[in-house]
């Protein structure tokens, strides 16, 4: 089973519907037993980084999420989910992220012949050795709606890189930890094989 | 590369797509899901939904086709058609859709757009325009009620007051190009997205390639919605794709 963590992020129902297309169980949910039993954890997120962090603390989440995180349970950002696993942001400057994973998030610099947010379909470059790119062909399109980029420190951890105006660090993976800018759920086929091949990464270990 | 967007429109009656559709696979074309899937399938990047009979009385048949929608599409879809309050909004986002689009809501009630754009984020906020050609020649003014009513009011002013309150994207139909397969109204298009930061999506009287191709090269549209000739399969989205991509214009392929 795969929990989707509920904090009251908008958008949320796209994840879940993409899910049990696939074929695989899931609840969306902020028990935290629940999500400590689950076999995989997705974050979604839609909206505002401060605000965010401020909802999964006052829900006790941020614990349980490290706690998930620390077990090794199989963890998916998406979008604002990829954004929280960070140390800060520049749209919320003093909040402290979830600081999982080393890096910067940065406004996605002024640009006269790019529209902010970046809406829309972009192509990947991917580093060729993401699992959740397994089967995925190169320069695959996903869609993208965000105002903000992720800078990782460790370009090692970085599995799919995007340009817009600035390089966008899209998708990133170390161990059981992953996540995406872009929206899987809402990315066609491809997001659908990169959410499968998610779902088979919370199988490994399972009779 | 950032892409340009192409969008089939559906009209929706009572829960229905309208116009009939020529995928031959499909068990009922009158299905909003399966005819969006079907679309999704034909190289689609987005789906609009303009639902003509949405009102007060059955919203719940509304929630339940995009619902429905929601449950089989995985490209980002827009629902248009009797949303009045951030309610209508919040009911219809929760439900799986990406965007709402808005019309003679907006017109009479301006201050949806901010207040909708403040609680859910520009990026679903669609403010749709329906404009005309003054009589004397000048210019363009909006109508609302689906046409009916001339507002008397600037379409360039308006989308530029619509970006200025929030709206994520303009949705902009020529009354005068829709229906006639001459071609989207260029001067119009690119007015407004010669003035607007957002981006313009082109609507009304697609017939053949170089339509889209003007319309984004020469008017400057983000991207081009067409209804009829994708429901007839008059021309087909991946050719239309293709022609694009021949002529430098980054699609998604």
């Amino acid at each position: 089973m795969i929990s989707i963590i509920d904090y009251d992020a908008g958008n949320i129902k796209s994840v879940e519907k993409a899910i049990k297309y696939l074929g695989s169980d899931v609840l969306i949910t902020r028990d935290a037993d629940t999500i400590l039993s689950s076999n995989g954890i997705i974050l979604p997120g839609v909206g505002a980084f401060g605000d965010a962090m401020n909802r999964l603390s006052e829900y006790g989440l941020t614990a349980v999420i490290k706690e998930a995180v620390a077990r090794d349970i199989p963890f998916l950002g998406i979008c604002l989910g990829l954004q929280l696993l960070f140390d800060e942001s520049e749209e919320s400057p003093g909040v402290k992220g979830l600081s999982l994973l080393k890096g910067k998030i940065k406004r996605i610099p002024d640009n006269e012949n790019l529209k902010i947010p970046h809406i829309g379909w972009n192509d990947l470059k991917l580093s060729g050795n993401g699992r959740l790119f397994d089967g995925i062909p190169e320069n695959p399109y996903v869609y993208f709606v965000h105002s903000y980029y992720l800078e990782a420190e460790d370009e090692s951890i970085v599995k799919a890189s995007a340009e817009y105006g600035v390089k966008i660090h899209a998708s990133v993976e170390k161990g059981k930890l992953f996540a995406c800018q872009f929206h899987p759920e809402k990315s066609s086929d491809v997001g659908l094989r990169i959410l499968s091949n998610f779902i088979n990464l919370t199988k490994d270990g399972e009779e | 590369m950032h892409t340009k967007r192409i969008i089939p429109c559906l009209d929706i009656k009572n829960g229905r797509v309208v116009k009939g559709i020529k995928f031959v696979d499909l068990k009922d074309a009158g299905e909003p899901s399966e005819t969006a899937a079907a679309y999704d399938r034909a190289g689609a990047d987005e789906v609009v939904f303009l639902d003509i009979t949405a009102s007060a009385d059955n919203r719940n048949t509304q929630l339940e086709w995009v619902r429905n929608v929601a449950s089989k599409l995985f490209i980002p879809f827009t629902v248009g058609g009797g949303i009045k309050s951030v309610d209508d909004f919040r009911a219809i986002l929760r439900e799986g859709a990406d965007k709402i689009a808005i019309n003679s809501a907006a017109i009479m009630n301006p201050e949806l757009i901010s207040e909708a754009a403040d609680k859910f984020g520009s990026q679903c906020v669609v403010v749709a325009i329906d404009a005309k050609r003054r009589e004397n020649g000048s210019g363009w003014t909006i109508y609302k009620n689906g046409g009916r009513v001339d507002m008397e009011m600037d379409a360039v002013e308006w989308a530029v007051t619509a970006q200025r309150l929030g709206a994520g994207e303009i949705l902009l139909t020529s009354m005068d190009a829709d229906g006639t397969k001459a071609g989207y109204d260029l001067e119009l298009t690119k007015a407004v997205s010669g003035s607007v930061g957002i981006p313009v999506i082109a609507s009304g009287g697609a017939g053949e390639l170089s339509h889209f191709y003007d319309a984004i090269n020469y008017a400057g549209a983000e991207a081009v919605l067409a209804a009829s000739l994708f429901h007839y399969k008059e021309l087909e989205i991946s050719k239309v794709k293709e022609y694009l991509r021949d002529r430098n214009i980054s699609v998604r392929i």
